[in-house]
């Protein structure tokens, strides 16, 4: 590697640094730029050691400093009005927000990239960013309840898509079901500009008692670092930054894979073991060591609190004895936590941990100086103020500019794209969409994930949002939905995040419970690329907008920038997670509808809106125009209304309009539970001025189907009359039919629609 | 009614397991696998889970521990003991049921709703079900598939200790569909799938009339229950 191992007194020690300040350093290596270089000898007064410049190059890259994207994050947190702030406990900027939903409790939720180990190894990849999210919800003392994941990957049909979708399914079941964590929803999309670039996103909900919250931060002088958990070895170096590229030669010492390895096993006991630490009082806080490792924690404890640390690395348990002071400092090794104990607790921790039996050591002591100072034995080899490591990085304010395609994009409307002529082709057509990989069955992927344990779970898959009791008393629970639509992110990232934040929001809504908090994780190409900053600047515009048009804040988030392949950038992907609290879990509202002869309503208005659609893009593989309008305001009042009706108990089943429109979401809320229907759709087309293909395939927002039983039809209307929701009866569930009747277009078996349905992921 | 239900390290269904024992009316007494005593409760369920993270073998490691040297002193004596999925695994380990659990055929972990047939309805744990009652619980497993020899399986058949097989769908490839078997004396019973899962409407299997209405599993319980107060 770059830096000689001379055992064993080799060490670049801050004396030597002084003392040999021409020294060549390999900052360009480490991924860090010249003038970062320079920033960071100008901090020091000197070059920094080779052990600080490790720590620098990982704190400062992208993933951990957020350099590029942090001007525009910040107006998350400087846009939250009093209204959205009255349930927020712990906002941006923590390891995971924290929500107050009621009853003394408390939830908090985050989402997390792990795009890049996952294409490289998708199976530790997808694995490793569960125990990622996990350990980063456990730091703030709550108990982890559920995970979703948000998958997006290449063209079903490409031969390495089987690769990375079985390598990513397989790690996320073998390592969320090994925790114990049901695994209640998200998202598996595809699509060829995802081929070099999946997205694996993990999601992670914990909850606690509001008297249990913890912040990760070492305040008070004399307390003890200690690192618990697993050894320390040589996976994931530099695994944020750029330290794991080819430009080492092969004479070196081995070249160590950048991606991490996961032990569930000993995740799952480090969980039961830091609950109870946090439970018996003997932790002042404890830090989870995700990406940049020690450096990390150190220096954000540090930092977070106020105060210094002195730190002795020959302390650090390792895996392999032969470990570097630089890689101990870069290692991302898995399931490690850093806790800051008092000293007279010391006797208390040391029973509970011995008890789960986890390793652990003292590193040293945190002190009341502004600095920083690791030694390795009795040399010092980093001297630094914490602050500057943890959150004094560079920021960037990129260039940005209107992508030239953009226009071209925009007026390239579906408009010409041919429509249906007949009845038989519309039939053929539904039939294309629901057997398109996205709208089809996901249960290959789903049916590999253990749903049930915790025995809390009230919605999962294939339900439109997941749901979990919290209070087992009383039936309090949360809902949480996901959502990104990279297409009309594409189209327009301002309006496609606005969609995304819209389409979680009303996921939530349907299953009768109310949005509360919002989470995101936005998956970008490479912001050296001005036309992908647009993008970004455009997406976050946009989501700040949009939550504070809905009254629900950001609680945190993630940015995960560089997901591309030479110039051909992903679509803009920010996923947005939505959190809804729900009073009583039993009220919940099924996807799809369960009796017969309940009346089916559709809510919202139909517009003639194809841009961007499934229909465009299954049918005709176009992609072009603008995106759905999209009317804040009434998704508010659609909100409102289901959660009205629900209170009263008039809803029976209800099911969001997405992608490919009231045709699919009519087949899904069918095939739920295995029960037909009878649809028409001409009294549809005349209010809306639509045509067959529009009144089908339309992907307008603020819309949703619901069922209503007989005895409560006026009553149902009468609502949606006062709240100004615009309200229509399409059809009529139907037990006997067995099949789905779109009546005067098709009539479709329910057995012919589910293998259609359920064939393409078996396919891959 | 004092029921215990053992923790390990990796054990994820003991809470499940606990609120089972609530709510089919008896008291669930936690059990730490390091301890030696068994607290005198009156019955046993080792739950799912990766006991040990499955390393070795599933169950392995966890039949060695203390407190499972305890439940096969006292399972020989007629103490009623369930094990369920990892359980069972432990407890084919430590011989108390015959055979062995291989890798899913299709090499897949899977969770489903798994329709069974009650076999056996003579054992401490399935005596309030029907004789060939059919019964809807979760399964959720990736090492599930049983095995044993073809004396063994003939055995087993002849002597009635195929206690649950699988119906419509063999999910993971075992041999006579089997699901769950007891030993020869009725107390021990082990099965794949998930009873403490379907014990409470609203968080079990779907059902005809409602979703995740099923509760099936509340028997397992109730039948160890009973059985107890009549004894």
């Amino acid at each position: 590697m770059f830096w000689k191992k001379k055992k064993p007194s080799g060490v670049d020690t801050v004396l030597n640094a002084s003392q040999t300040p021409e020294k060549e350093q390999p900052w360009k290596e480490l991924g860090l730029k010249e003038d970062e270089y320079q920033k960071i000898r100008e901090i020091l007064g000197r070059r920094p050691t080779s052990s600080e410049l490790a720590m620098y190059s990982v704190m400062w890259s992208e993933h951990c400093s957020y350099k590029s994207s942090k001007i525009y994050l910040r107006q998350f947190g400087e846009r939250v009005t009093p209204e959205m702030k009255k349930h927020l406990m712990v906002g941006i900027g923590e390891n995971a927000g924290v929500v107050d939903i009621g009853e003394g409790l408390a939830v908090t939720f985050k989402v997390e990239s792990h795009n890049h180990p996952s294409y490289i190894e998708p199976f530790q990849g997808a694995a490793t960013g569960v125990g990622g999210i996990v350990r980063d919800i456990l730091a703030m003392g709550a108990r982890p309840v559920a995970v979703m994941d948000q998958l997006r990957f290449g063209s079903a049909n490409h031969p390495d898509t089987a690769r990375v979708l079985n390598g990513v399914t397989s790690g996320i079941s073998f390592y969320g079901n090994c925790l114990g964590l049901p695994n209640i929803g998200g998202e598996t999309v595809f699509d060829s500009v995802y081929q070099g670039n999946p997205l694996v996103n993990a999601l992670g909900i914990g909850a606690l008692k509001h008297e249990d919250l913890k912040l990760a931060k070492a305040s008070n002088k004399g307390d003890l670092v200690i690192l618990f958990g697993a050894r320390t070895g040589a996976d994931g170096i530099g695994g944020v930054s750029v330290l794991a590229s080819e430009s080492f030669d092969s004479t070196g010492p081995t070249k160590r894979p950048a991606v991490q390895v996961g032990d569930p096993f000993a995740e799952k006991v480090l969980i039961e073991c830091c609950l109870e630490l946090f439970q018996s009082g003997s932790v002042a806080g404890i830090q989870d060591l995700g990406g940049a490792g020690i450096s990390c924690a150190t220096s954000e404890l540090a930092s977070n609190g106020g105060m210094g640390m002195r730190i002795q690395l020959k302390n650090v348990l390792l895996r392999d004895e032969n470990l570097t002071p630089e890689e101990i400092l870069m290692s991302e090794s898995q399931e490690r936590m850093c806790a800051i104990v008092p000293k007279k607790k010391l006797k208390d921790f040391k029973k509970i941990v011995e008890k789960w039996e986890v390793e652990y050591s003292v590193l040293g002591e945190v002190i009341g100086e502004d600095r920083l100072y690791i030694n390795w034995g009795k040399e010092e080899i980093v001297n630094v103020p914490p602050r500057t490591v943890a959150h004094d990085g560079p920021v960037y304010n990129r260039p940005v500019e209107y992508p030239k395609y953009q226009d071209s994009l925009n007026s390239d409307s579906s408009k010409k794209l041919k429509r249906a002529e007949n009845e038989t082709e519309l039939a053929t057509q539904i039939m294309q969409l629901i057997a398109s990989p996205n709208q089809a069955d996901k249960s290959w992927v789903t049916s590999q994930y253990d749903k049930y344990v915790m025995g809390n779970t009230a919605l999962a898959m294939p339900d439109d949002a997941g749901m979990i009791r919290i209070n087992e008393e009383t039936g309090l629970g949360v809902a949480l939905a996901t959502d990104a639509n990279g297409k009309y992110c594409y189209l327009d990232p301002y309006e496609g995040a606005r969609l995304a934040l819209a389409e979680s929001y009303r996921n939530v809504s349907v299953t009768g419970a109310v949005p509360r908090a919002v989470t995101n994780c936005l998956n970008f190409g490479s912001p050296e690329n001005p036309e992908v900053m647009w993008q970004f600047k455009q997406a976050t515009a946009g989501l700040a907008d949009a939550c504070q048009e809905l009254g629900i804040p950001v609680t945190g988030g993630n940015v995960s920038f560089y997901n591309q392949t030479g110039d051909q950038a992903i679509y803009p992907t920010p996923v947005v997670g939505v959190l809804g609290v729900i009073d009583n879990v039993a009220r919940r509202i099924p996807s799809g509808w369960q009796d017969d002869g309940n009346n089916i309503y559709l809510l919202g208005t139909t517009y003639d809106e194809l841009d961007g659609s499934a229909w465009a893009k299954d049918i005709h593989d176009h992609l072009g125009g603008k995106p759905p309008r999209l009317d804040l305001k009434k998704e508010r009042d659609l909100a409102e209304l289901i959660h009205g009706a629900s209170i009263q108990g008039l809803i029976e089943a209800a099911h969001d309009l997405s992608e490919g429109g009231l045709a699919v979401a009519v087949i899904e809320a069918s095939l739920r539970f295995n029960i037909g229907c009878r649809i028409w759709i001409t009294e549809l087309m005349e209010r809306d001025g639509l045509d067959q293909t529009a009144a089908l395939f339309s992907e307008s927002q603020s819309r949703a189907i619901v069922t209503v039983g007989r005895e409560d039809d006026v009553k149902f209307q009468a609502l949606c009359e006062a709240r100004g929701v615009p309200v229509l009866r399409i059809g009529v569930t139907d037990k006997e039919s067995q099949a789905i009747d779109i009546q005067g277009i098709a009539k479709l078996p329910l057995s012919d629609v589910r293998r259609a349905w359920q064939q393409p992921l078996v396919a891959v | 009614m004092r029921i215990g239900v053992i923790t390990y390290p990796g054990s994820l269904d003991d809470r499940d397991a606990q609120r089972a024992i609530k709510l089919a009316g008896g008291t669930p007494v936690p059990l730490w696998h390091a301890d030696n005593s068994l607290k005198k409760v009156d019955a046993v369920v080792l739950p799912g889970g990766f006991s040990y993270g499955d390393y070795l073998r599933c169950g392995a490691i966890a039949a060695q521990a203390p407190a499972t040297k305890e439940v096969i002193k006292l399972a020989e004596k007629g103490l009623p003991v369930l094990g369920i999925c990892n359980g069972f695994q432990v407890l084919v380990e430590a011989h108390l049921l015959p055979g062995g659990l291989i890798r899913n055929e299709h090499q897949h972990f899977i969770c489903r709703d798994q329709k069974l047939r009650v076999e056996n309805n003579q054992t401490a744990w399935t005596s309030l079900f029907e004789k060939d009652q059919e019964i809807t619980i979760p399964l959720k497993n990736g090492e599930g598939g049983y095995i044993a020899t073809p004396d063994t399986i003939k055995m087993l058949e002849e002597e009635n200790r195929v206690v649950f097989r699988y119906l419509e769908v063999n999910p993971n490839g075992s041999m006579n569909d089997i699901a769950g078997l007891t030993n020869e004396r009725g107390n021990v019973v082990g099965l794949m799938p998930h009873p403490e899962h379907a014990v409470e409407p609203g968080f079990g299997p779907d059902r005809p009339e409602a979703m995740r209405s099923g509760t099936d599993g509340l028997k397992f319980f109730q039948s160890v229950i009973t059985q107890l107060v009549r004894s």
